[in-house]
C-alpha cells in the first residue's frame, strides 16, 4: 500500500514537473512577445512622435530624426529622438515618486518626495544639448554594432528642474566624492529584476556645474514619458546617457561609478587613437565625457532644386559638449574654399547655437553645401570620419546636402 | 492457501502498477512529442483578456491564422523582417524574444564580430546557451547581414529631388 502510494507520488511528481515545465513556458515565452502598453504597435502615436521620424528598434524604442526635422531653435518633444537601453516603466505613480541619494561619500542616506525637490529648492531653466553618444554611428567603417544613428539622435530642449549641486549640499557630500551614479525605474530587456538596464553618471565637477538639474519640466510641460517622466537627471554636452531618465537614486560614490554601461567599452573610446577595426582591450577603453564640436543644416532639406541665379538660403544648429562654437562656415565646392555664416551667441552655456547663411551658385549643376563648425579651442569638424572607435561612437563629420541648380 | 492467494493478489498488484505506470509513461511521452512540435504550446494560450492594450495589438497584428504567423513575402519574414534563408526560423526563435529583430536587420558583421556579440548578449544580458543552434544562426547572419564596405565618407545616396519654393 504504502509503495503503491509512493510510486503514485512519485508518478504525480514527474507530471507536476512536466507540467510545471509548460506553466514555466506558458508563461513565460507569450512574456517575450506580450505588448506592454507602451510596446503598442504605432509608437509615432504613442510617443506624440512626427510620423517622419524614423524607428530604428522597436524593443527597446529607438527612433531618431531627420536633419530637416530639427529645424527648431528649441526641439519640440515630436522631433526629439529616443534612445532607450531597457523598458520605459510602467505605472508610474508622480505623487509618490522619490529619489533616494545614498552611497559611499554621502554623510546620510536621504530620500526627497518629488514635491520636496520641487518645493525645497530653486528651479532653474536652461536650454540644453543632448546628443547620444552613437550618433553618426551607421557611418564607421568596419560597422560597429548597435543602433545604427545616421545624423538625428541630437536635440536641444528647455529643460526645468533643481541643481543637482543643491540636492547634494543638503544632503552632505563627503570630501572624498568622486562620481555620481544614477539609478532608475525602468526595466532590463531580459526583465531580470536584479539588472538595471543603465546606471551612469558623471564626475563631481560635471555634476556641481549649474546647469547639471534634476529636471522635472521639458519645454514647459511634464517631461514626457519616453524622455524621462517623472524625473530625469540632466547633463548637457555630454553624451546623452549620462542623463538618466526616470530616476529614483543617485549613488555618491568614493571611485568611478561601476554601473551598467559605465565598464567595459560601453560609451568608452580607445584612450589612444587606433587604425581602423583594431581590436582594443576594455583596459585601454576611456570614458567619454564631453561630446565633440559638430552641426547640422536643418534648412532646407536635401534634395532642394533651385533656378539659376537665385541665392539659397541655409540654416541650422551647431554645438561643441563643454565648449561654444566659435565659427562656422559652410563650402559649395568639397572644402577647396570655406565661407562664413552669421552665428548666434547660444542662449545659455551648453545650449546649441543657430547659425544661417545666403549661397549664390556659379552656374547650373549639382551641389553639395557642406557645414563646419569650429568650437573656441580651434578644433573643427573633419570632412572625413574622425577616429575609427569599436562601438562606433562620436563620429562629428560633417553634415551636408545635396542640390541642384537648374 | 493463504499463502498463495497473497502471492497472487501481490502479482495482480504489480501488473496493476505496471499498466498504471506504462499509461503514463505513455502520456508522458505524448506530451513530449507535443512539445517538439510546438515548442511554444501556442495551442495552449489563451488570449488574454484583462488588458485591452493586448487585445489591441492582436487585432492589429497578430490576428494572423497559423500558416500567416510565419509568411515569407518577396524574400522577407513578414513577422520580423528578417531575410528569409537557411537559420531564419533558430534566428527568430532565440533572436527576437528580448530585443526587436530591427537590432539585427540594421547591422552588418563578420563572423568573428557576431559571435563576439553573442558572447556578450551570454555574458551580460542574459542570453542562454545556443547549443548546435550557434553555428546555424551565425552562418544565416554572415550571409544574409554581412560587412558593406563604406570607406571614409560615403556618397550621398536616395537624395529625394524637390522644387525648393520660396
Amino acid at each position: 500500500m504504502k509503495r503503491r502510494k509512493f510510486v503514485k507520488n512519485a508518478m504525480l511528481g514527474s507530471m507536476g514537473a512536466i507540467i510545471g515545465t509548460e506553466i514555466v513556458f506558458g508563461s513565460s515565452m507569450p512574456d517575450g512577445y506580450k505588448p506592454l502598453a507602451l510596446q503598442d504597435p504605432d509608437p509615432f502615436k504613442m510617443f506624440d512622435k512626427d510620423r517622419d521620424m524614423v524607428v530604428l528598434n522597436d524593443k527597446p524604442w529607438n527612433i531618431e530624426a531627420q536633419a530637416h526635422l530639427l529645424d527648431d531653435k528649441i526641439t519640440p518633444n515630436k522631433y526629439m529622438f529616443i534612445r532607450n537601453n531597457g523598458l520605459i516603466p510602467e505605472d508610474i505613480d508622480e505623487k509618490n515618486w522619490t529619489l533616494t541619494i545614498e552611497g559611499e561619500s554621502v554623510k546620510q542616506k536621504k530620500t526627497f518626495t518629488l514635491a520636496e525637490l520641487k518645493s525645497k529648492f530653486t528651479q532653474h531653466t536652461y536650454q540644453l544639448t543632448l546628443e547620444c553618444g552613437g550618433n553618426g554611428r551607421s557611418e564607421f567603417d568596419p560597422p560597429a554594432k548597435g543602433n545604427q544613428w545616421t545624423i538625428g539622435a541630437v536635440s536641444c530642449a528647455t529643460w526645468t528642474g533643481v541643481r543637482l549641486r543643491d540636492v547634494l549640499a543638503d544632503v552632505g557630500i563627503k570630501d572624498d566624492a568622486v562620481y555620481i551614479g544614477y539609478h532608475a525605474a525602468d526595466v532590463h530587456l531580459s526583465r531580470n529584476p536584479s539588472k538595471e538596464p543603465i546606471s551612469r553618471g558623471a564626475p563631481m565637477a560635471k555634476v556641481m556645474q549649474e546647469e547639471t538639474l534634476l529636471a522635472f519640466k521639458m519645454n514647459g510641460k511634464d517631461i514626457p514619458l519616453a524622455h524621462g517622466y517623472p524625473l530625469r537627471l540632466v547633463a548637457g554636452g555630454w553624451p546623452a546617457s549620462v542623463s538618466g531618465k526616470w530616476i529614483n537614486g543617485i549613488s555618491v560614490r568614493n571611485k568611478v561609478h561601476d554601473g551598467a554601461k559605465m565598464t567595459g567599452t560601453a560609451y568608452r573610446v580607445p584612450c589612444n587613437p587606433v587604425a581602423p577595426g583594431e581590436k582594443v582591450k576594455d583596459e585601454d577603453m576611456c570614458i567619454i565625457e564631453s561630446m565633440p564640436v559638430k552641426s547640422l543644416i536643418t534648412y532646407p532639406k536635401s534634395g532642394a532644386v533651385l533656378k539659376e541665379g537665385k541665392k539659397l538660403n541655409i540654416r541650422g544648429h551647431a554645438w561643441a559638449g563643454e565648449l561654444e562654437v566659435s565659427k562656422m562656415e559652410y563650402s559649395i565646392d568639397f572644402g577647396s574654399t570655406w565661407k562664413s555664416c552669421t552665428l548666434n551667441k547660444p542662449a545659455n552655456r551648453l545650449a546649441w547655437q543657430h547659425f544661417s547663411a545666403s549661397i549664390a551658385f556659379p552656374k547650373k549643376g549639382y551641389y553639395e553645401v557642406w557645414a563646419r563648425a569650429t568650437d573656441e579651442q580651434g578644433i573643427a569638424q573633419p570632412m572625413l570620419l574622425p577616429g575609427w572607435n569599436p562601438k562606433g561612437y562620436l563620429n562629428n563629420a560633417c553634415h551636408r546636402i545635396a542640390i541642384k541648380v537648374s | 492457501m493463504d499463502n498463495s492467494e497473497n502471492i497472487r493478489k501481490a502479482i495482480r498488484e504489480v501488473s496493476r502498477l505496471m499498466s498504471v505506470i506504462l499509461v503514463v509513461f505513455g502520456i508522458m511521452i505524448g506530451m513530449l512529442v507535443y512539445f517538439m512540435v510546438d515548442p511554444t504550446l501556442s495551442a495552449f494560450k489563451s488570449v488574454p483578456s484583462a488588458d485591452e492594450d493586448i487585445l489591441v495589438y492582436q487585432d492589429n497584428e497578430v490576428q494572423l491564422s497559423e500558416e500567416d504567423f510565419d509568411k515569407i513575402e518577396n524574400g522577407i519574414h513578414i513577422r520580423t523582417g528578417l531575410i528569409e534563408g537557411e537559420g531564419l526560423m533558430e534566428v527568430v526563435n532565440n533572436c527576437t524574444n528580448c530585443h526587436s529583430a530591427k537590432l539585427v536587420t540594421q547591422n552588418r558583421m563578420n563572423k568573428e564580430r557576431w559571435v563576439a556579440t553573442i558572447r556578450w548578449m551570454q555574458e551580460t544580458q542574459n542570453l542562454w546557451d545556443l547549443g548546435k543552434n550557434e553555428e546555424i544562426i551565425v552562418n544565416y547572419l554572415v550571409a544574409n547581414y554581412p560587412v558593406k564596405k563604406k570607406g571614409r565618407r560615403e556618397l550621398l545616396s536616395n537624395i529625394d529631388w524637390y522644387e525648393l519654393q520660396e
